[in-house]
């Protein structure tokens, strides 16, 4: 495992490309484009303000920079450094702005969603959406990028519109049965969408692509309902995670429930592997027996060193695998304020749908990966500090987590490894982005990132000239 | 109103102006009251006219009368009635031909008025209808005044709220100007890219929205289709399945075939011969299964129950038959228990020095892997400490070389011994045979004192012989767990080799305490000093054990777990 040195960064606004090629970085109102792989600089871009969000375009060929105290939105292209635009939404003000798949329009959302302006980069039409709503997701685009459904709300009710992006035509219009439409998402074929109502009531409705409802689904009544919604990548699942600590898996032909999965504290299944971020690191000494970690994992995280930096990286022997019932850290979550710390907060499919992992907020130390092909709890990391947050490979069965401290974690069906970041002084990771290829990770703090390169040996070898460090 | 107007005759206004002025002075005059009922009176009737004249005019008042007249007349601009006289004091003379003159004038004057008043009452009633019409007239204007004025207000209502709207359209037309005018403010755009898939844009119009339509619904179907398709996947796999149980289930009964056919009593059994005939067949015909779905499913589904409560009810006689042994053959089943849990001792022995050895391997490659990390510094020491362990081996070598050439000339001794007392043994027992029989002979005189002698001898003979001994102690000694098959043999002949043992108790004491330890070969340290050399090297591979299973307890139980429970199984299927 390599890592690169650590550059400036400001609002954790770190992106590869969605080709692999680049990665886009922002140091207050600088746009830094580096080579994805070898990090040199290809191009600097300055904007008017300091950057709040960046968005690649889906070819890869612009990326717009949104600046939404000014509101305003600069677009760079990639193969023409000189080519400039800029949108000023002036006194409307601009809280949202993002690319349509086509990667030529760009969707404004206006202050207070009064509406969203589609503007275009290959004509001078301007197109306008109104009564967006203003909920957690409440745009969505379907994966092949010909359909967008957009939630509205408008006298009173919610509805979903789904336009078709080649020309911004409406294609349906429906209102959905909700009190507050939370948010919305299309199933990886594009085929179904999903939309869920506020947290205060358990409701999920799915409908096809031509506005039918296809069905509803509530778990239970009178209590927090819904918190995180995940399809699988296949469409054949849709996980749902609830207040009540429990995820609920619907199949995709009679959208029932299959499961649901349970985050008790308390693991007394011997079957199931803890693993336990262990309380110190040992300081690597003579009498020091640093124990390599299995083949398989060897294999799956192709261990070595980097000579990059010259600095011999000990593998830590930071997780130990709590043996017996295992009762894990919980919080209990304060009952009289808004948005109790409780629950199913985060989802995430690996990329192959084999596996799921999910973060109960009333444990907030621990990940859980569940098995979907025997529909069991797989394993549970349990880790010294909060997790922040968590990513699959995009390539591989791989899963990659941040607590907040200088270490990154990784797990894999054949065993789970941290690593310590390496470098002068504390290396905070709040963020993580994974290469397209799954070879690097880029690990983001506050004002740094850094690349954790995991490239397969021979890769290395040729990169960077590393060592191996268990031959 | 100007046809009115030409009715009336300028001559006639005169008259009644006259008229007017005539009643007007009438009034001055002393019987002005008189005269006007007179005067008003006179018009409608000429009768009364006359009666009234006679009433004006009596024999006493002629000459005032005429008088009175000649004044009326004359104020009317007739000439006097009376003669001119040339003096005042003479009476004056009335004129005939004058009156007569007035009179006529009069008259001719009567006619006039009657006709005028005539022409005046047509004229009136004319006047009147023509006001009649007039005012119909009127109150017709009137209402079509209000009816107009009300339309009016609605038309100017309707004007303004036109106004109205069409100040809002203006407004809104502003708006969307302003709107429109914004936008083209507010993108700033070198210049326009051209689209990602390099086409035009095109308008939106029926035909997009129907191609819009069209590919929706071609996704949809397309979903759809690929859904069904795995769908019948599937069900084709799960179909080949059933059909491999139900073969299988045949296959698997058919030689129970015979046997319920014996049993004729059995009614069951014909019926399930033939099922399983029926069944037989059935593959040959189910090779179109894809096509008619619901039968066949039918059929399947309908053969495989059948086939699994044949097999149900021969499994539930199974049962009962195995039951029926297990009463019988008690006595088989509990050896063989017994030879079970010795297998699975002997097995767990096995497992333990399996996982030791692997311990111990792991130790040391994780040791050799630990240097091989480190520098080169690290590596010379490694090496050091290698030909150290080297030569300490070949040292511990040659030892054991000594000691098993030791071993093998003790045995040697032994076994002569061992013979040469076999020999005294035969020795003895003739000569026991002899005494005994001469005992026998000598029954009737029986010595106690002899016999005492004979017990002391067979005493001392048991305690002087340590093999005995130790033959009897050993079943009461336990086997040592984790003790190498070889050892308890080796420790009987250390003992055995001793010569210079304390006593045979104390021997007795040490091997029970290795039995109550149980504690492998580490009891073996108290063994006496002749032994030191023998075991120095077994203690000294002893401890190496105890140290590399302390780290590898430890670490063993993470992150190498795998390896640990994968080779133990596997080592343990190479074992006999």
């Amino acid at each position: 495992m390599n890592f690169s040195e650590s550059f400036k960064l400001s609002g954790l606004l770190c992106k590869f490309s969605p080709d692999g090629k680049y990665l886009a970085s922002c140091v207050q109102y600088r746009l830094v484009i580096r080579d994805g792989k070898t990090l040199q600089i290809l191009q600097l871009y300055t904007c008017l303000d300091q950057i709040q969000h960046i968005e690649w375009s889906a070819d890869s060929l612009f990326i717009l920079c949104a600046m939404y105290r000014r509101g305003l939105v600069q677009v760079w292209s990639l193969e023409q450094p000189e080519w400039h635009c800029k949108i000023d939404e002036g006194s409307a003000g601009l809280v949202a702005s993002c690319w349509s798949p086509d990667g030529r329009h760009i969707l404004n959302t206006t202050e207070f969603h009064l509406r969203i302006t589609v503007w275009s980069l290959c004509t001078k039409s301007v197109s306008y959406i109104k009564y967006p709503k203003a909920c957690q997701q409440g745009i969505t685009f379907t994966r092949d990028g010909r359909y967008l459904a957009l939630a509205e709300r408008r006298d009173c009710r919610d509805y979903v519109s789904i336009f078709v992006c080649s020309d911004w035509q409406l294609l349906r219009h429906f209102d959905t049965d909700t009190q507050d439409l939370t948010g919305i998402e299309w199933a990886p074929n594009g085929c179904v969408l999903a939309a869920w109502d506020t947290c205060l009531e358990y409701k999920i409705l799915l409908y096809s692509l031509d506005g039918r409802l296809l069905s509803a689904y509530c778990a239970y009544e009178w209590s927090l309902g819904i918190k995180s919604v995940a399809w699988s990548p296949s469409s054949q699942f849709l996980a749902i995670g609830s207040y009540d600590g429990k995820v609920r898996l619907l199949n995709h032909v009679t959208w029932k429930m299959i499961t649901e999965f349970g985050h008790p504290a308390a693991i007394n299944n011997p079957k199931t592997v803890v693993y336990k971020e262990a309380e110190k690191i040992s300081q690597l000494g003579l009498g020091h027996l640093s124990f390599p970690p299995p083949r398989a994992v060897t294999g799956a995280l192709s261990t070595s060193e980097s000579k990059c930096k010259q600095l011999c990286l000990p593998w830590e022997k930071s997780y130990e695998i709590a043996s017996g019932p295992v009762v894990l850290q919980t919080l209990k979550p304060v009952a009289d304020r808004a948005n109790p710390r409780k629950g199913v907060g985060m989802l995430a499919f690996s990329s192959d749908s084999y596996f799921l992992a999910t973060r109960n907020d009333n444990v907030p130390n621990a990940v859980w990966v569940w098995d979907i092909q025997k529909l069991k709890l797989f394993v549970v990391l349990e880790h010294l500090s909060p997790v922040r947050s968590f990513q699959w490979d995009p390539q591989q069965p791989r899963l990659a987590i941040c607590t907040g401290g200088s270490k990154v974690y990784l797990w894999s069906p054949a065993g789970c490894v941290s690593v310590q970041v390496p470098g002068e002084g504390d290396f905070p990771v709040l963020g993580l982005c994974w290469h397209l290829s799954g070879d690097s990770l880029a690990l983001l703090s506050k004002d740094h990132f850094c690349l954790c390169f995991l490239e397969t040996k021979e890769g290395a070898g040729a990169a960077c000239g590393q060592r191996d460090g268990h031959a | 109103m100007g046809d009115w107007m030409t009715v009336t005759d300028p001559s006639l206004c005169a008259e009644s102006k006259n008229l007017s002025q005539y009643t007007s002075e009438t009034k001055m005059s002393p019987s002005s009251l008189y005269s006007q009922q007179v005067f008003c009176s006179s018009v409608p009737s000429s009768k009364h006219v006359h009666g009234v004249f006679s009433a004006f005019c009596t024999e006493e008042n002629i000459e005032q009368s005429i008088s009175y007249l000649d004044q009326e007349l004359t104020t009317f601009g007739f000439p006097s009635l009376y003669e001119e006289s040339k003096s005042k004091e003479t009476k004056r003379e009335l004129n005939i031909v004058v009156v007569l003159n007035c009179m006529n004038e009069l008259l001719v004057l009567q006619r006039k008025n009657l006709l005028a008043q005539e022409s005046v009452e047509t004229q009136n009633l004319k006047l009147g209808s023509d006001m009649d019409h007039l005012q119909s007239c009127y109150t017709k204007l009137k209402e079509q005044l209000e009816t107009s004025r009300r339309e009016m207000i609605g038309l100017q209502e309707r004007d303004r709220q036109l106004q109205v709207k069409n100040r809002n359209l203006l407004q809104l037309l502003r708006n969307e100007k302003d709107e429109v005018s914004l936008p083209f403010v507010a993108m700033d755009v070198l210049n326009y890219v051209g689209r990602a898939d390099g086409k035009r844009g095109s308008w939106r119009t029926d035909k997009t929205e129907a191609r819009n339509e069209d590919e929706m619904y071609k996704t949809l179907l397309n979903d759809y289709e690929y859904r069904q398709k795995q769908i019948l996947m599937e069900n084709a796999e799960l179909k080949k399945v059933l059909q491999q149980m139900k073969k299988e289930m045949i296959s698997l009964l058919s030689p129970q075939k015979k046997k319920p056919r014996e049993r004729a009593d059995d009614g069951t059994g014909a019926v399930v011969i033939s099922d399983i005939e029926d069944d037989a067949g059935e593959p040959s015909r189910e090779s179109g299964w894809g096509l008619s779905c619901d039968t066949v499913r039918e059929q399947l589904t309908n053969s495989i129950r059948k086939q699994w409560r044949i097999l149900k009810s021969h499994v539930e006689k199974l049962d009962n038959q195995v039951s029926k042994v297990h009463v019988e053959g008690l006595d088989e089943d509990v050896i063989s228990r017994q030879d079970h849990e010795q297998e699975t001792e002997k097995l767990e022995l096995e497992i333990q020095q399996c996982k030791e050895m692997i311990r111990a391997q792991q130790q040391l490659l994780q040791q050799q892997l630990a240097t091989t990390c480190d520098d080169d510094t690290t590596s010379l020491l490694r090496d050091c400490y290698l030909l150290e362990e080297k030569e300490r081996l070949k040292e511990e070598w040659s030892l054991f070389k000594e000691q098993k050439k030791n071993f093998e000339r003790e045995r040697r001794s032994f076994t002569e011994a061992a013979i040469r007392l076999g020999l005294e043994r035969k020795a003895f027992e003739e000569e026991r045979a002899s005494w005994l029989k001469q005992q026998f002979l000598n029954m009737t005189t029986f010595d106690p004192h002899n016999s005492e002698n004979v017990k002391l001898l067979s005493a001392f003979s048991g305690s002087s012989d340590p093999d005995n001994l130790i033959v009897h102690s050993r079943p009461r000694q336990k086997k040592p767990h984790g003790v190498a098959n070889g050892m308890p043999a080796c420790t009987s002949k250390l003992t055995k080799s001793l010569p210079a043992s304390p006593s045979t108790s104390d021997i007795c004491q040490t091997r029970s305490c290795v039995s109550e330890h149980r504690s492998s070969i580490n009891a073996l340290n108290i063994t006496p000093e002749e032994t030191k050399p023998n075991e120095a090297g077994r203690e000294c591979t002893n401890q190496k054990w105890s140290l590399v299973s302390r780290p590898s307890s430890r670490e063993g139980c993470y992150s190498g777990c795998s390896s640990t429970y994968t080779k133990p199984h596997v080592e343990r299927d190479d074992l006999p």
